[in-house]
């Protein structure tokens, strides 16, 4: 297995990916700037998350037209792996990879603390070693990571198990009270109708070692690596 | 059709507003050999202000220097302190650390968001001019009460600064520390801190070596934004302040990540000569700190800089203080790799001018000469001066506590909760929560411990980090609370398990010209220098932040500590707070009769009044050996140091590790009986800290704290979720956890 994580300008979460893929998960890694127009046949695309142009006019508004994004958009369509996290998933929705917006969260305050997910579907190919509802503790750190869509692509989301993941209490009761930024239906992360995009607000690669207090994120890229080998 | 500007003349007036005394205005003509002209006496102006040239503080500093680094001759300092932008430390393997931090009170005061953001920034900057990786930030804070709107005011926006800058240039800030009280009132403090890392031989200094070589301004655009800023920084904040907003300057984060990014690229293809930043007096200390480094001449065309207003004069250009710019110091011929990194991060890169043999610093406009100045005398040789100090007069009576006239409280649990809701001690995950604390995913250490840690990959190293100053300490007693300012924040780092190795100070003050302040200022400084010869934690560099005044008067003299830890090994870590039930609570270090100067006859008794807790700092650095030694072996399941509001405080933090799961303690006190109650729970006597051990080790840690001289007391168990403190407090813990985590927020709200 192949991997690369896209650098925009601003990207600040990049070597961490890079860092669990290859320290964590001893998986071949490469950074690709933004502006380069080729992937290299790669099996994962990583959109790591940050301030791609400084969040300018809107998150990642700007890097939907970086150059490499016309080779993100090739690699989805051609059925491989990409996953969005935070920033990155700002951008897939940007990109039209995923449906739906991101909003500034309700407290109207950035917002960087651990929380509870619930996995909505442990039948895709980013989850096949998390369990269905299974409670897993991935952190956030976002301003603006309130998820919105119109009434019919909810629908659709919900109907087609789409929804990836939830936030919940440490029980996995879904409620406001632990929905930390407004979320819509309390939606942490979404996949695309083919399966292969996933965008998701919380941070996998800050929990994937024991060292920086817990390991829940690292099933994440253990699903992808086992699924793809 | 051109246009000249014709420039002000330099009249008396003129002089005395640039805040040049008659006796410097002389030494400038001397320097000179003639008058200077409007750009000139600008120029002076600023390099010439406290902010760049240590007029009032240098024999005070010099001296805090030079005694530590010479008492600590294992210490491994790179560069000597004041030499370059910031302190460099070896750490071994190869690597080392540059760290400093610095203040921004009056932007902030003005201009709470830009004011902290570009406080931020301005020391990143200072931290990747040196060739280091930036990897954390930290902040120190004081506001007035935050019952005031105005401080909620000031809070939300410096909270909020810090986080836009931080947070989008991808550094974690990792901890720091906040005090709520009347003397910042109209002056609050924002001190930020930066920590690199870099590979040793991969420094760069900030000098201009070798006559032909080109001088490259790269970053952002020249604006009239920050116009004198170092000048506005040396002044006292009065009601007109508010229009010095202009002086404030305006950040962009994005940016800066691109000019940290190209300027680390750059860096290893040893294109670079020198580096320095743009920061107080913009284009005009970066160039003639450089030359005067490199014992060098320099010139520039400032029709070359990059601007992004017309009609700029000389004036305006040089003392501009627009954010995220650098000056390069580029090696002859390699101009085409500069012009070529930059281009990739889409930034400016122009050429402005070239080192110069001689010493003066030429500044040009499109050709014509408007400034030339020997560039040591802007840098170096500005008239220094020793202030008159005297004894303040509030001290002697402010320092008498007649402890027969406090009566001790009926109910130590209403004390206790009250302490827990001060927002000076409750929770701060308010504030940390809205700063990215975790990117670069090497924070082992989340805020609210003692001290931060972050691990260094590819190592077994980890590195802590804690600030630390008790104003209200410093306040009545300047010596002792400048010992204590240190000695705390290195048993903050001791407490994580990492050995305090150097420090680096923001010293926050009034106003200089005053002998009571001065005197202040002497006896902190004294103070420090004591303690960190005793823990051999040299003085690696920092800051003066004078002339912290509003029209109430001055803030408290707050010499803040930037505590820099080393772990050989991270796995010798400890966590501040209890980690199970049936662990055993032991209190290290002796308690007296001390309730001077706490938190608690603060709230309680409505006094700041008496003598601060005595500091042995033979005691303290037992103690610190002890922890160490114990952390070497595993002893100790956690360790918490006590602070404000003392034993019962601490206990009840140590409860806190896990959010919504508090655990309890049950604690039967077998000494004290000599001891006033309220001073056995909520005394600050210092050189104390809170551990837990497993039941097995209770034995061995006995052994040990024998061995180190150090005093232990056995207080009781972990327990499952109720506070209980012999018959003085019994308190369910999620009680305590609820007032302790609401206590900010609901006033926030």
């Amino acid at each position: 297995m192949k991997a690369a994580v896209i650098v925009f300008p601003g990207s600040n979460c990049d070597t961490d990916c890079w860092h669990v893929i290859r320290d964590v998960m001893n998986v071949n890694v490469d950074f690709v700037w933004h502006k380069e127009t080729d992937l290299k046949g790669v099996d994962l695309v990583v959109l790591p998350g940050g301030f791609s142009y400084g969040d300018y006019l809107r998150c990642g508004a700007i890097a939907r037209f970086s150059p490499i994004m016309k080779e993100v958009i090739k690699h989805a369509d051609a059925g491989r792996y990409v996953i969005g996290i935070c920033n990155g998933f700002q951008v897939l929705l940007e990109a039209g990879l995923l449906p739906g917006a991101l909003l500034r969260n309700r407290t109207l305050r950035f917002m960087c603390k651990p929380v509870y997910l619930r996995v909505e579907n442990s039948t895709t190919i980013f989850t096949n070693h998390l369990k269905q509802n299974q409670v897993i503790e991935v952190p956030i750190a976002h301003g603006e990571g309130n998820y919105f869509c119109d009434e019919r692509t909810l629908e659709t989301l919900e109907g087609n198990k789409k929804i990836i993941f939830r936030y919940c209490s440490e029980n996995g009761t879904i409620s406001d009270e632990f929905n930390p930024n407004g979320s819509l239906s309390h939606i942490a992360g979404i996949i695309n109708q083919k399966g292969n995009v996933l965008g998701m607000m919380p941070h996998p690669e800050r929990m994937s070692e024991s060292i920086l207090g817990g390991t829940d994120g690292k099933k994440i890229w253990e699903s992808i690596v086992s699924y793809v080998k | 059709m051109s246009m000249t500007i014709s420039e002000p003349k330099v009249t008396k007036e003129l002089i005395e507003r640039h805040g040049i005394t008659p006796e410097e205005y002389d030494y400038i003509c001397k320097i000179l050999g003639r008058e200077p002209n409007f750009t000139e006496l600008g120029i002076f102006s600023v390099m010439w202000s406290e902010h760049c040239s240590y007029k009032n503080s240098k024999p005070v500093l010099k001296k805090l220097t030079k005694t530590t680094i010479a008492a600590c001759p294992n210490s491994l300092l790179l560069v000597k302190p004041g030499d370059e932008n910031a302190g460099v430390i070896d750490i071994g393997d190869g690597l080392a650390i540059c760290f400093k931090i610095e203040s921004h009170n009056h932007p902030s005061a003005i201009e709470p968001f830009q004011g902290a953001a570009t406080g931020v920034g301005g020391i990143i900057r200072d931290i990747f001019t040196m060739g280091a990786r930036p990897i954390l930030c930290m902040d120190s804070l004081r506001f007035g009460k935050l019952d005031e709107k105005i401080n909620k005011h000031l809070l939300r926006g410096v909270v909020a600064g810090i986080a836009h800058y931080g947070n989008c240039i991808g550094l974690p800030t990792v901890g720091g520390e906040i005090y709520f009280d009347e003397s910042y009132e109209g002056n609050c403090l924002v001190n930020a801190l930066c920590l690199g890392l870099m590979k040793k031989e991969d420094m760069i200094k900030g000098s201009a070596k070798g006559a032909g070589n080109p001088v490259y301004y790269v970053g952002a655009t020249t604006g009239r934004d920050g116009l004198g800023g170092a000048a506005f920084a040396s002044r006292e904040l009065t009601e007109e302040s508010k229009e010095d907003r202009p002086a404030v300057q305006v950040g962009d984060p994005f940016l800066e990540k691109l000019l940290l990014e190209a300027c680390l690229e750059l860096k290893k293809t040893g294109a670079i000569v020198g580096m320095q930043d743009m920061g107080a007096a913009g284009l005009t200390c970066s160039t003639c700190e450089t030359a005067s480094r490199g014992s060098t001449g320099i010139e520039i065309d400032l029709v070359k800089v990059p601007k992004r207003e017309t009609g700029m004069v000389p004036y305006e250009i040089m003392l501009s203080e627009s954010q995220e710019r650098m000056l390069v110091i580029v090696e002859k011929g390699k101009e085409k790799i500069v012009e070529a990194i930059f281009e990739k991060w889409d930034l400016h890169a122009v050429k402005i001018g070239e080192v110069r043999d001689g010493h003066l610093m030429k500044v040009y406009e499109n050709g014509r000469l408007v400034a030339e100045i020997p560039a040591r005398a802007l840098a170096e040789d500005g008239l220094i001066y020793n202030r008159e100090s005297t004894v303040p007069g509030y001290l002697k009576e402010m320092q008498q506590l007649d402890l027969n006239s406090i009566a001790e409280p009926a109910d130590f649990n209403q004390v206790l909760l009250k302490l827990l809701d001060d927002p000076s001690i409750a929770s701060k995950a308010w504030i940390y929560e809205q700063y990215d604390h975790m990117v670069r995913t090497d924070t082992v250490f989340l805020p609210g411990h003692d001290a931060a840690l972050v691990r260094v990959k590819g190592t077994k190293k980890g590195i802590a980090l804690a600030t630390d100053c008790n104003g209200l300490y410093c306040y009545l007693d300047p010596y002792e609370g400048g010992k204590i300012a240190v000695a705390e924040s290195a048993r903050n780092v001791v407490c994580s398990g990492a050995k305090p190795i150097a420090i680096t100070n923001c010293l926050n003050f009034g106003n200089p010209m005053k002998p009571d302040i001065f005197w202040q200022f002497q006896k902190c400084v004294e103070g420090m220098t004591d303690a960190c010869c005793v823990f051999q934690t040299p003085v690696t560099g920092g800051n003066v932040s004078f002339y912290n005044e509003s029209p109430k008067g001055a803030i408290y003299p707050t010499p803040t500590i930037g505590m820099l830890g080393l772990m050989e090994n991270i796995e010798s870590r400890i966590p501040s707070f209890f980690q199970k039930a049936g662990d055993t609570i032991y209190l290290l270090g002796e308690t007296l009769n001390e309730i001077g100067a706490s938190q608690y006859l603060l709230n309680v008794h409505g006094l700041k009044q008496g003598l601060p807790p005595r500091l042995d700092l033979k005691k303290e650095k037992a103690l610190h050996e002890m922890i160490l030694s114990g952390a070497q072996e595993k002893t100790f399941v956690s360790c918490h140091d006590l602070s404000d509001g003392g034993l019962a405080v601490a206990v009840a933090e140590c409860l806190f590790g896990k959010i919504g799961h508090p655990l309890g303690a049950r604690i039967d006190f077998e000494f004290g009986e000599n001891l006033r109650r309220d001073a056995l729970l909520f005394g600050e006597t210092q050189s104390r800290v809170l551990v837990s051990v497993e039941t097995k080790n209770e034995k061995f840690l006995e052994a040990l704290a024998t061995e180190h001289g150090v005093p232990f007391y056995k207080l009781g168990k972990v327990t499952e979720n109720r506070l209980k403190i012999d018959s003085f407090i019994d308190i369910d813990s999620t009680q305590l956890e609820q007032v302790y985590r609401q206590a900010i927020p609901r006033r926030m709200s």
